[in-house]
C-alpha cells in the first residue's frame, strides 16, 4: 500500500538535500561552536553562515536571530522574556487571540495565573482577528501582543501587517508565531513591523528540536534558560550545529522554491476542498481564501474524527483531527470552539495538510477514499438522521 | 493511538453492528458533546438475548467495545448479561489505552440502559 502523507502542518519530512548539507555536523565538523580552537570554530563558521540564510529570509540582521530547541521555545522565550523584562516597569497587561497554537496559549494562561493581566481576543467565524480590536485593546500598560500568523489548525492567515502598523504606533511590542509560515508564504518583520518571531525547522522541511526567536534589535527579553553566553546570553546551552545547519539550509530551499510550491499545493488544496464538500454534510472550516496554501480542513458531521483518521490510516493516508480523541483532552480543539462550531461538528474535524512532495495523484486517491469511510461511519452512526430513532 | 489487534479488529470488521426492527428494547449513553453516543438495541425472548445489534457514534474504541460487548452478551440470560461490565469489555479488547477507559468505554452502561428499557416496558 501506498503511504500517502497530508499532515505536513504536525511536522514535514527532512528535505533530502537538507539531511546531506547536515551530515558532516554529525561527524566531522563535531566541534563546540563556542571553542576557540579550529573544530570549534569550523562550527561556528556554519552556524553563523545558518543565522545569516535566516535573518535575510524574513528581513532581518543575524544578529537579531536567536536560536532555540523549536518552536515552542521560542513562543515560550518571548512571552515568558517580555513579560520579565516589563513586568515591573511599564505594566503586565499582554494581548493575545483565542485561536493561538498551545504553546502560545498556555504561556498566557500561565502568566494569567501568576497575576499578568491576559486579554484574549475573539475572532470571526473563520478565525481571523480584527486588527480595529486590537487597537481598542492596547492599554497605557500593555506590553505585548502576540498573535499567530496563520493558523495550525485552520489554516487562517491573519492580518499581520495592519496589527503590526497598530502596534508600531503605540509603541507596543508584537510578536509573531510564524512556525506554519516561514517557508510557505511571504514573512518580512519590516513591512509587518514584527519585533518578535518565532520560528521551527521541521515546518519546513528542516531537522526536529530546533527552531529560533527574531528579537528586533532594542527589544527587551529576558532569558530564560541559564547556563552559559551563547545566543548572546538569551539561550544558554550548547549550540546544536547539526540542527543550526540544517535550519539554514532548509530555509534557504524552502524560500528559494516557495513561489513554485505554493502555487501547486494552492491548486492541490482547492481540488481536495472542492472534492469534499461534495460529500453532503460536509462543512470547510478556516477562511476561504485567506489560508495557507497546504490547509484543508472539514467538519464531517454525525461521525469522529479519531474514528476517520484510523479509517485513513487503514488505507494509508495520514491525517490529523481536533477532535476530543486526538487532543488528548476531553474537548475538542479550542481553536474549533472558538470560531463557534458545536462539540459535535468539532469532533468531526478532518485536517489534511499538504507538502511539496504530495501529487494529484494522491490527491484523486484521498477523494476516492473518503466518502467511502465517511459512509461507512455514518451507516453507523446513531446521530446520522437515517438512524434517528422514530 | 496505540490500539490491540483485537480492538482494530473489531472497528474494521464489527460484529452486530446496525438495528433491530421492532426490538424488545433499546438503551442509548452518551453525548455528541463528549464525542460519545452508542446505542444497543435487544431482541428478547423469556429474558434470554436472543438478538442485539448496536450503533456508535464516536471514536474507535467507542465502536470496538460496543461491538464486542455484543458479542459477550449474545444468547445470554439478562441477568448474566448484567454482570458484564466495561471493565471486562475493555479485558476482552486486551486493554484500552488509559485516556480511553472512561470516556469511550460505555458499552456495559449501554446494554444495562437497554434491560432497563426492557424492565420498564415490562412492568407496564
Amino acid at each position: 500500500m501506498e503511504l500517502i502523507y497530508m499532515d505536513h502542518a504536525a511536522t514535514t519530512p527532512l528535505d533530502q538535500r537538507v539531511l546531506e548539507y547536515m551530515l558532516p555536523t554529525l561527524q566531522d565538523v563535531y566541534g563546540n561552536a563556542s571553542s576557540v580552537h579550529r573544530k570549534g570554530q569550523e562550527a561556528r563558521k556554519l552556524v553563523e553562515e545558518a543565522r545569516s540564510k535566516i535573518a535575510e529570509v524574513i528581513g532581518a540582521t543575524p544578529r537579531e536571530i536567536y536560536f532555540t530547541a523549536g518552536g515552542t521555545e521560542a513562543d515560550n522565550l518571548a512571552i515568558f522574556g517580555v513579560a520579565e523584562a516589563l513586568g515591573l516597569t511599564k505594566g503586565r497587561h499582554l494581548i493575545t487571540t483565542s485561536v493561538e497554537h498551545h504553546a502560545v496559549q498556555d504561556s498566557f494562561l500561565k502568566l494569567q495565573e501568576i497575576g499578568f493581566d491576559i486579554t484574549f481576543l475573539p475572532s470571526d467565524q473563520y478565525g481571523r482577528v480584527n486588527p480595529q480590536d486590537v487597537a481598542e485593546a492596547i492599554r497605557p500598560d500593555t506590553i505585548l501582543v502576540s498573535i499567530m500568523h496563520a493558523n495550525n489548525e485552520i489554516g487562517t492567515i491573519q492580518p499581520i501587517a495592519e496589527i503590526g502598523k497598530i502596534t508600531r504606533e503605540k509603541g507596543v511590542y508584537f510578536h509573531v508565531d510564524a512556525v506554519q509560515t516561514v517557508g510557505h508564504i511571504p514573512v518580512d518583520v519590516q513591512t509587518m513591523n514584527i519585533d518578535l518571531l518565532s520560528l521551527a525547522a521541521h515546518k519546513f522541511y528542516g531537522p526536529k528540536g530546533i527552531g529560533a526567536l527574531y528579537v528586533r534589535r532594542g527589544v527587551r527579553v529576558k532569558p530564560h534558560i541559564y547556563g552559559g553566553a551563547q545566543e548572546r546570553g538569551l539561550r544558554a546551552g550548547t549550540e546544536n550545529v547539526p540542527g543550526i545547519v540544517g535550519m539554514g539550509k532548509a530555509i534557504e530551499l524552502a524560500v528559494a522554491e516557495m513561489e513554485e510550491r505554493g502555487k501547486k499545493e494552492i491548486y492541490l488544496r482547492d481540488k481536495l476542498i472542492e472534492g469534499i464538500l461534495k460529500i453532503p454534510d460536509v462543512r470547510l472550516n478556516g477562511h476561504p481564501t485567506e489560508r495557507l496554501p497546504g490547509n484543508v480542513n472539514v467538519s464531517i458531521l454525525y461521525i469522529e474524527g479519531e474514528s476517520i483518521l484510523l479509517s485513513l490510516d487503514l488505507e494509508g493516508i495520514c491525517a490529523s483531527s481536533g477532535s476530543a480523541c486526538t487532543s488528548g483532552s476531553l474537548d475538542p480543539s479550542h481553536v474549533l470552539l472558538n470560531i463557534g462550531l458545536d462539540h459535535a461538528t468539532a469532533h468531526g474535524s478532518l485536517r489534511l495538510t499538504l507538502g511539496k512532495d504530495n501529487t494529484e495523484e494522491e490527491v484523486d486517491r484521498v477523494l476516492e477514499v473518503l466518502p467511502t469511510v465517511v459512509h461507512r461511519l455514518r451507516v453507523m452512526s446513531p446521530i446520522w438522521p437515517e438512524n434517528l430513532l422514530k | 493511538m496505540e490500539y490491540t489487534d483485537k480492538v482494530m479488529d473489531h472497528f474494521q470488521n464489527p460484529r452486530n453492528m446496525g438495528k433491530i426492527d421492532n426490538p424488545s428494547a433499546v438503551g442509548e449513553v452518551g453525548n455528541a458533546t463528549c464525542g460519545d453516543i452508542m446505542r444497543i438495541y435487544l431482541d428478547i425472548e423469556e429474558d434470554v438475548i436472543k438478538d442485539v445489534k448496536f450503533q456508535t457514534y464516536g471514536c474507535g474504541a467507542a465502536i470496538a467495545t460496543t461491538s464486542i460487548m455484543t458479542e459477550l452478551v449474545k444468547g445470554k440470560k439478562l441477568e448474566d448479561a448484567l454482570k458484564v461490565t466495561n471493565a471486562n469489555v475493555a479485558e476482552e479488547l486486551g486493554g484500552l489505552p488509559p485516556v480511553k477507559m472512561h470516556c469511550s468505554n460505555l458499552a456495559a452502561d449501554a446494554l444495562q440502559a437497554a434491560i432497563e428499557d426492557y424492565k420498564n416496558k415490562n412492568q407496564e
